[in-house]
């Protein structure tokens, strides 16, 4: 689908801040959509409260921005309401891993039919740079003004532990790869999970000396680990190194799937 | 039609089913479970479908998600649940999205009295959610009315794309009695827009047609203050009065089709107001004293002032409620405080006739 196509462009120029990632995110949505060659008129993008939950005001489909915490759960009624439709949930580390925790496990048990991308930006950027769990032990924030005392969530190890049939985690930096599993995530069936690290040069990186969008980003580069180099568990930002890489590909039995006879 | 000997609860799973209702999300909660417990078993029966939550914010929030695919939904719970669901209903009312919650009430504040019969709810409906808002709850006061007034909730929430709330209570719902289905109740389906591309999805003057997803509308739905293009639009004043005043009119100025109410001895000299379960002790008094009418709002909001000033003008008015009084102080808005005394009655514990009278008694207005 072409790329004018795709976006709202009554709505441009969008309303994130220079440096922030989720243009990129926003433009592998968009290749990912035209590789799987998916009716856009059979999409519904769903989204919580955050930077990232803006995105799917800009993308030209049927969108329910919701609220903070809550988009797995509206998703799940939309799925359920028409499995027919393809619906992707658009989130954050604010949004997925503090207010809106027990929907993302709960999905993830269920195996509910839907595609969630995770844009984990360590940071609630919406409200200003305050400690989420996606921030490392130690990182500055509005809230942490010390460094941050608490570790913050692995959430694709999470996911994969919790039942989902596909999980991936990139970063910015790796904009094929990440398309790709994006494609892959929508194509399967199931809960599938994609997590993009991703900067905030605003908010994340000012507080802690990597204000300058390039800085960040290649922070955030150098310290990815491919999974399979890893010769321990996945980690992410545990002595500053990111895990990334495909987490788990199963075919897990989804909620709607053909032979789940006990669903009501 | 067909008679039947039912739950309230059962009344109402059968009222949602009679209405169209195919869609139904909800959390274990005493004393509404078992509304959960028999959506369970008869949804799959119709097609519908049934799922539970991890709690209730998710249980409303899916029901929500379900009703932008075109289906009727509904979730059932009971105070501390709706407490939870204000969110949701927010939103409902903001994203204009029809959906039926039902709140059994309980004794309150928090866990309070699980399993005992409340009116402790009737602000919490009115006003739970944040900022400004009107919203439609129906209490029905039989097993009949569980099934009638569910149709109903249905009807109003399809009509005016707008949550629609049923209070009812922990004996309403678990008391036995007979039932009549007609067949002839009517059904109000959605207005939706076409197939196709819809740019001003949030234009109208009452209530704009509704894009189901899936349909090729690509509209743009948010909790957020939005323009009638439906993109945010948060810090525009005019945009943001032009929403609430359009959402607070549809309701307010359709008042006299949405509002019902039951009169008794409408030429009385007192009338005792009272709705749900203490408004069947009312009646019981005013069958045996025409000196003595009721007025019972089943329609608790809007609240139908102008129904009972018709009968109650100039006359005093014994507000009946199982609360520390809640409605009392919307009939004092209509009334004036000197003209309406309150009996409340706390701990769910229903108004006994005898008492009724009793009070009427020692106020000295007949």
């Amino acid at each position: 689908m072409e790329i004018f196509e795709f976006f709202r462009r009554d709505r441009w120029p969008h309303m994130f801040c220079p440096g922030c990632g989720n243009g990129i995110v926003m433009n592998c949505i968009q290749r990912a959509f035209s590789d799987a060659e998916i009716n856009i008129d059979r999409t519904v993008f769903v989204s919580g409260i955050g930077c990232s939950s803006r995105i799917p005001g800009y993308i030209s489909a049927d969108s329910l921005h919701t609220l903070h915490g809550r988009a797995i759960a509206f998703a799940t009624g939309v799925k359920l309401g028409n499995p027919d439709l393809e619906v992707i949930v658009i989130t954050g580390d604010g949004d997925l891993g503090a207010i809106g925790g027990n929907h993302f496990i709960n999905a993830c048990r269920r195996n509910m039919d839907l595609t969630v991308i995770c844009i984990n930006n360590s940071i609630y950027g919406m409200t200003g740079g305050q400690v989420s769990t996606g921030t490392p032990h130690g990182f500055k924030s509005s809230t942490t003004p010390k460094g941050n005392p608490e570790y913050p969530f692995d959430f694709s190890a999470m996911a994969a532990t919790l039942g989902a049939n596909f999980v991936a985690r990139w970063t910015v930096a790796h904009v094929k790869q990440l398309t790709k599993s994006i494609k892959l995530a929508i194509e399967k069936d199931g809960f599938s999970f994609v997590e993009v690290i991703s900067p905030c040069p605003t908010y994340f990186g000012r507080q802690n000396k990597m204000g300058d969008p390039i800085k960040l980003y290649r922070w955030i580069k150098e310290n990815s680990v491919r999974i399979e180099k890893m010769k321990e568990e996945s980690c992410i930002n545990v002595d500053e190194k990111i895990t990334i890489g495909i987490f788990r590909d199963a075919d897990r039995k989804s909620y709607l799937g053909r032979g789940n006879e006990n669903r009501c | 039609m067909r008679e039947d000997f039912l739950h309230g609860d059962e009344a109402i799973v059968e009222g949602a089913l009679a209405a169209g209702c195919s869609f139904f999300a909800g959390y274990p909660i005493t004393p509404s479970t078992e509304v959960l417990e028999y959506m369970a078993r008869r949804l799959p029966e119709v097609g519908g479908v049934f799922i539970q939550m991890e709690d209730e914010l998710a249980s409303i929030a899916a029901a929500i998600g379900a009703s932008w695919t075109g289906r009727k939904a509904m979730t059932a719970t009971s105070g501390p649940g709706f407490s939870l669901m204000q969110e949701g209903i927010g939103y409902a009312i903001m994203s204009e999205t029809p959906v039926v919650i039902l709140d059994v009430q309980r004794g309150g504040p928090s866990t309070g009295q699980p399993t005992i019969a409340s009116q402790g709810d009737i602000m919490q409906a009115r006003w739970g959610s944040h900022g400004d808002y009107s919203i439609i709850a129906l209490a029905p006061n039989s097993v009949q009315e569980c099934f009638d007034l569910t149709i109903e909730a249905f009807n109003l929430s399809e009509t005016y794309r707008t949550p629609v709330i049923l209070l009812t209570d922990a004996e309403i719902n678990h008391m036995m009695e007979k039932l009549i289905i007609r067949d002839d109740f009517e059904i109000r389906e959605r207005i939706c827009f076409p197939k196709g591309r819809v740019l001003f999805p949030f234009e109208a003057k009452e209530v704009p047609p509704f894009p189901v997803f899936g349909r090729g509308n690509r509209v743009h739905v948010t909790g957020l203050a939005h323009n009638i293009s439906g993109y945010p639009a948060t810090i525009d004043p005019k945009a943001f009065e032009d929403l609430i005043t359009r959402i607070i009119n549809k309701i307010e100025l359709n008042e006299d089709k949405i509002c019902k109410s039951e009169v008794v001895n409408p030429d009385a000299d007192l009338i005792i107001v009272a709705f749900g379960l203490p408004s069947r002790a009312a009646l019981e008094v005013v069958k045996n004293d025409s000196r003595i009418g009721l007025f019972r709002p089943i329609t608790l909001w809007p609240f139908p002032g102008k129904d009972l000033m018709r009968i109650a003008e100039g006359k005093k008015i014994l507000v009946l409620e199982m609360n520390a009084g809640q409605i009392v102080r919307e009939i004092e808005r209509f009334a004036g405080r000197k003209n309406v005394r309150l009996f409340s009655k706390l701990g769910g514990v229903v108004h006994r006739p005898a008492e009724i009278m009793e009070t009427i008694k020692k106020w000295g207005v007949l």
